[in-house]
């Protein structure tokens, strides 16, 4: 009997992590501590914790006077709507949340179970960094998380929320996770903080300047996503788990669905507007080929004129990636290629087919993108179409010009279907600018210049040129994309595809 | 009967036109312009043509444009439909000349009741009851007196020159008058140069009462009872009805036989309407005759089952009306709400853009129950800036007043409208609101009761429960789908509680669903409410039986629960575990940015135009700068003193609506 009470006040113990006092003032901050936050994120009664009772092993600067129980980091496993997931939860209340030799194996234990089980690893991170008293031991601990999750990439899920302070070294364990997602206001992330920043480049700037949500999220692109506060971010996590397969051998999940796979869209017939440099919102074609009009959006503040997230057909999640014609008229640049490219190659590990809406006029001119490499920037999302082998389908709506025609997982790149809307115009460059080069003498007549891109818009602003030369599967009818779409996937099912052996590739990183 | 008749309109009433002459097995022609080359009004017709460019200046009112279309069409008759040409003697003149028919009165009717004296001349000589009032010079107060005892009080004392509310008085009594007169005088003169000051009749709590009037060309005129319009916002009417609730039928009888025998004076056929204000002692004065089909047509349909289009077209071909005065009758009451593309939140600022979504209330027709809509759009069309932000007028009856109102709610929540603002909100608020439901309004209600502008409603906690219980039965749903995904470790599913608490508009409302394959009971501390629905995920309208009572809830999901819009309210509902609301409480609360100093975008759209710098000291009215939306000039003007600390935009930035154009000190 004594045993078990004994037990059960040790637990007690553990559970109260750095103690009331500090609880209430994390409370104070709007942060919920370290096990409010399993118990959000997590089915209720399905977290199964590590490592409870473990403490540091520390001897420097009387360290060995203060231990509690589990050292900073609740660690273990649980499921989100039944499916398996593996969670580390760092406690703010224990010596800041940071980050010694000992929390460091805690977290590493469930990452190679993860691996070996073939469960995502979800990381709630509020650590002030390292745990300065244990010197390079715990530099040793970070790297030694770091090779996890670069072992770990591509073979399960990693997800972070960064739910606090994460500065200096131990933001580049989230930056090579798969998803980043913030709490807006209470959160921050950057490699040196304000006052360093001040003493080096005299720049003056605060840490939410520096490293909030929205500068992530906006900005840096650091954070594929921003919520208003833990509660909704845990949310919006196990919303975001349902999306994707719990490792890389597993087909993505299917769940019981209560839209139409035939459903008939008869709106979309005039979604693309008479004239043709007038934008329309590409979400909602999004919305409308959905499941339930359901979208999770990655990076929605970020490189906006491309759209990258997780809708479902079928029930089944299926990757997006559309350009916006709304922003910039939907063109490729550094920044939408990057975003775009790091979406595919997530799909692409994960078995997630990739669903394609194009309308893009081309890449974005100019010194700002030539300078910055938008060159290889941009092969990297053509890069990333083309390994992929996923199914891929691409639907063409309006605009696919030039060289962006070929880097929106054109029929080349293996695209498994490739459709077009009847408005689609798929060409080497919009009417004007080819006929300026193609009819160059007579550039200072502007009646037969009319007449020349008149001809020339007859000729080629329309889908059936490459629809001649087989380059697009079928020009279809816009109210049936949704049953087109199902139908291409659902033929995709037992896709086999695979690409000729090497250690890896060399992306133009 | 005509073979071929031309709709010389757009719109809504295009349509309503289209469907009476399909019925009566004639066809149709349309017109269009450049902006609703697809629109419905031409996808109904049998045959449409275009008439030119977007705005109607240039296509809808060119009268030869219209004449040219009859030509190549062949059309023997030319329906106006409301506004446009409807009432222009010239058009009506035109067709004349040419041998169409004009589907409307003749064109010496338009014209005499086109212009506001002679019209209220007209009606005087024909025994119409006018605004009681001395036009003659008054020489001095012992005069205006004595004339105001004559007009009895309250009494209006208007200079003659005024405008603006400048030398303008209200008497109740004798000493009023006198020094209203006075004082009326002396403003006038000194702002108008012109102290002539004459008498009227001031019309207490008026009300906006319209008869409908059917002439034909064989001496035969009825009237088919009134309509009452109080409700409008800035002389636009937003809702009617019929019949009036406050007409005893003897007053309704004299409206009917006035109104008929004005028709009758200036020799008018085909429909016409003629208004009055009204006083709170049912006295009726005459304001004007409406020469043409009105808006609000359905209403006097619905009550009288006559359609008026239809008699429009056989007077217009020559037959006599085959209905007499005994034969009109008022069946049940029926109710308009009309539908404008205007943001009730921004000051009813109109509101244009493509309808990413259009779904009205089925359109019915019982003995206890009927609902219609007039649109004259749809799913996927364009709002466009050219014309009148009207998008539908939603019509229902019911056998009494409150069952057609209960009936209006219900179509108004069902009523699916996305992608541009609108005013359903509003309506949904007016339709609750206890003084319109008591019949107690006046043309000045909205202004009374909205004096600040709409600002969305808060539903009283009865009402926030139903919400919550459905909100509670469908997260449940949605729930339980989540631990059907595939993948999940066997045994160990993912079981979905019974309780949760209910969290809406600041109220939080513990609650346990117990769920049977026909449905839930939802408990409450209070007592509980059972509902049964055929709601999926996903699906964005909630048709509902909460207790045995239909109601339809516009659903949007988001994080933990739901965007609810119900009866005018905007709601996010949560629904969470006991544990997850325990936790949410200990979330900050976080306050919207202040932004009174700053200028916001009020529209999306292109800075032509930036009329400050920084530093600058501006007075409240002075322009900011100009936005170019859609073509339309919008400038921007401070909304008080202030001085220029920032500014972010330039000319040529296309700024998305609330971007911050400059900021103040």
């Amino acid at each position: 009997m004594n045993i078990l009470n004994e037990l059960q006040s040790r637990r007690d113990i553990a559970r109260m992590g750095g103690g009331q006092r500090r609880i209430d003032a994390q409370h104070a901050k709007g942060k919920l501590t370290a096990r409010e936050r399993i118990d959000l994120l997590l089915d209720e009664g399905s977290f199964e914790e590590f490592d409870m009772f473990k403490a540091h092993r520390c001897v420097d600067f009387g360290m060995q006077e203060q231990t509690y129980p589990g050292d900073g980091v609740v660690t273990g496993w649980g499921t989100v709507n039944g499916r398996m997931v593996y969670v580390y939860s760092q406690d703010f209340t224990v010596f800041g949340g940071s980050l010694s030799e000992t929390h460091a194996e805690k977290i590493c234990k469930i990452m190679d179970m993860a691996m070996q089980n073939g469960a995502p690893v979800i990381g709630l991170n509020d650590s002030g960094g390292a745990r300065i008293q244990e010197g390079v031991a715990s530099l040793a601990g970070y790297a030694e998380v770091f090779q996890r999750n670069v072992m770990a990439s591509g073979v399960v899920p990693q997800i972070s929320v960064i739910m606090g302070p994460c500065a200096g070294g131990a933001v580049y364990s989230p930056a090579m996770t798969d998803f980043i997602f913030m709490v807006k206001d209470s959160s921050y992330m950057f490699v040196t903080g304000p006052d360093v920043v001040k003493t080096v480049t005299n720049e003056v700037v605060t840490a939410e300047e520096l490293g909030g949500a929205v500068t992530h999220t906006k900005k840096s692109s650091v954070a594929d996503g921003a919520f208003e506060n833990d509660v909704e971010a845990l949310t919006e996590v196990r919303r975001l788990v349902d999306f994707l397969p719990l490792n890389n051998r597993e087909k993505p999940p299917v769940r019981p669905f209560f839209d139409d796979p035939l459903r008939v869209d008869n709106s979309l017939g005039t979604l693309i507007p008479a004239n043709p440099n007038q934008p329309y919102d590409m979400k909602e074609l999004i919305h409308k080929i959905a499941d339930e009009g359901d979208f999770y959006e990655m990076q929605e503040e970020f490189a906006k004129n491309i759209l990258t997230g997780f809708i479902r057909m079928e029930g089944s999640t299926v990757g997006v990636v559309a350009n916006q014609p709304t922003v910039l008229a939907g063109c490729l640049d550094i920044d939408a290629s990057r975003k775009a490219a790091r979406f595919v190659r997530f799909c692409d590990a994960f078995e997630i087919p990739i669903l394609t809406l194009v309308d893009v006029p081309g890449f974005l001119p100019g010194t700002g993108q030539e300078y910055g490499g938008v060159i290889k920037h941009g092969a990297k999302l053509l890069f990333a179409y083309g390994e992929a082998t996923v199914p891929k389908v691409t639907v063409i709506t309006r605009k696919a010009y030039g060289g962006a025609y070929d880097v929106m997982a054109s029929k080349h790149l293996r695209g498994d279907f490739n459709y077009a809307w009847p408005t689609a115009e798929i060409a080497v460059m919009g009417a004007k600018g080819a006929t300026e080069i193609i009819h160059r003498a007579d550039l200072g007549d502007a009646e037969k210049i009319a007449q020349h891109t008149k001809d020339y818009e007859e000729r080629f602003a329309n889908p059936f040129v490459a629809a001649e030369k087989g380059f697009i599967d079928e020009v279809i009818m816009p109210a049936s994309t949704r049953r087109r779409v199902c139908r291409a996937f659902a033929s995709l099912r037992g896709k086999s595809l695979k690409n000729p052996w090497k250690k890896h590739d060399n992306i133009p990183l | 009967m005509f073979d071929k008749i031309l709709i010389a309109n757009r719109g809504e009433i295009a349509c309503r036109v289209t469907k009476t002459a399909k019925a009566m097995g004639i066809k149709t022609v349309a017109i269009y312009s450049d902006a609703d080359a697809q629109a419905l009004h031409v996808k109904m017709a049998d045959e449409a043509v275009h008439i030119g460019p977007s705005p109607a200046n240039q296509s809808y009112i060119v009268i030869e444009k219209v004449m040219d279309a009859i030509r190549q069409t062949g059309a023997q008759a030319v329906h106006p439909g409301y506004g446009f040409l409807s009432e222009n003697r010239l058009f009506a003149e035109a067709l004349e000349a040419e041998g169409v028919a004009f589907i409307g009165p003749p064109a010496s009717a338009i014209e005499s009741m086109g212009d506001k004296i002679t019209s209220k001349k007209l009606a005087k000589e024909a025994g119409v009851s006018t605004v009681p009032g001395y036009m003659g010079l008054i020489a001095d107060a012992d005069e205006a007196v004595k004339i105001a005892q004559e007009v009895g009080y309250p009494v209006m004392l208007k200079a003659s020159a005024g405008g603006g509310g400048k030398g303008m008085r209200i008497a109740w009594n004798d000493a009023e008058a006198r020094e209203g007169f006075q004082s009326s005088k002396n403003e006038a003169a000194s702002s108008f140069g012109d102290d002539r000051i004459f008498i009227e009749k001031f019309v207490t709590q008026p009300r906006h009462i319209e008869i409908q009037v059917l002439a034909d060309g064989h001496g035969n005129c009825i009237y088919l009872n009134e309509r009452e319009c109080s409700i409008q916002r800035r002389n636009q009417k937003v809702i009617e009805e019929a019949p009036s609730p406050f007409l005893t039928p003897e007053v309704r009888k004299a409206m009917g036989a006035q109104s008929c025998a004005l028709a009758q004076a200036v020799g008018y056929t085909s429909a016409g309407t003629v208004e009055f204000i009204v006083d709170s002692a049912q006295n009726f004065y005459f304001l004007e005759m409406n020469t043409r089909l009105q808006v609000e047509h359905p209403v006097t349909e619905l009550i009288t089952g006559v359609d008026l289009v239809e008699q429009m077209i056989r007077v217009a071909n020559g037959e006599a009306l085959s209905i007499t005065q005994e034969d009109v009758k008022i069946n049940g009451w029926a109710m308009e709400s009309r539908l404008y593309a205007e943001d009730p939140y921004r000051g009813f600022l109109p509101s244009i853009g493509r309808l990413t979504r259009y779904r009205p209330p089925a359109e019915s027709r019982s003995a206890t129950a009927a609902v219609r809509n007039d649109t004259g759009v749809y799913e996927g069309g364009e709002i466009s800036m050219f014309y009148d932000p009207m998008i539908a007028k939603l019509c229902t009856w019911a056998p009494d007043r409150p069952a057609a109102i209960a009936q209006m709610r219900n179509a108004l929540d069902a009523f699916e409208v996305e992608g541009i603002g609108h005013n359903i909100p509003f309506l949904s608020a007016v339709m609750d609101h206890p003084k319109f439901c008591a019949g107690n309004i006046t043309t000045a209600f909205i202004e009374e009761e909205y004096p600040d502008g709409f600002h969305g409603v808060d539903l009283p906690q009865e009402t926030l429960k139903i919400v919550g219980a459905c909100a509670a039965a469908m997260y449940r749903l949605g729930e339980i789908r989540r631990t059907k995904v595939s993948g999940r470790m066997d045994n160990h599913e993912r079981r979905v509680r019974d309780d949760w608490v209910v969290g809406i508009q600041g109220h939080e409302f513990p609650v346990t669903i117990a769920a049977d394959p026909n449905g839930s009971t939802v408990h409450f501390e209070s007592g509980s409410h059972r509902v049964a629905s055929d709601w999926t995920p996903g699906k964005p309208l909630a048709l509902m039986n909460v207790d045995g009572i239909d109601i339809a809830l516009k659903v949007e999901k988001c994080t933990s629960g739901f965007r609810i819009r119900f009866r005018g309210a905007d709601m996010r509902v949560t629904v969470r575990s006991p544990r997850q609301a325990e936790l949410a409480k200990l979330m900050i609360e976080k306050v919207a940015p202040d932004t009174s100093k700053l200028l916001l975008c009020p529209m999306p759209g292109l800075i032509v135009k930036v009329d400050v710098a920084v530093g600058d000291e501006v007075q409240e009215g002075q322009t900011l700068c100009t936005v170019e939306a859609m073509k339309m000039e919008n400038i921007l003007r401070a909304e008080k003193k202030a001085i220029v600390s920032k500014i972010h935009a330039a000319p040529g930035d296309s700024l998305a609506v609330d971007a911050i154009i400059m900021e103040f000190e």
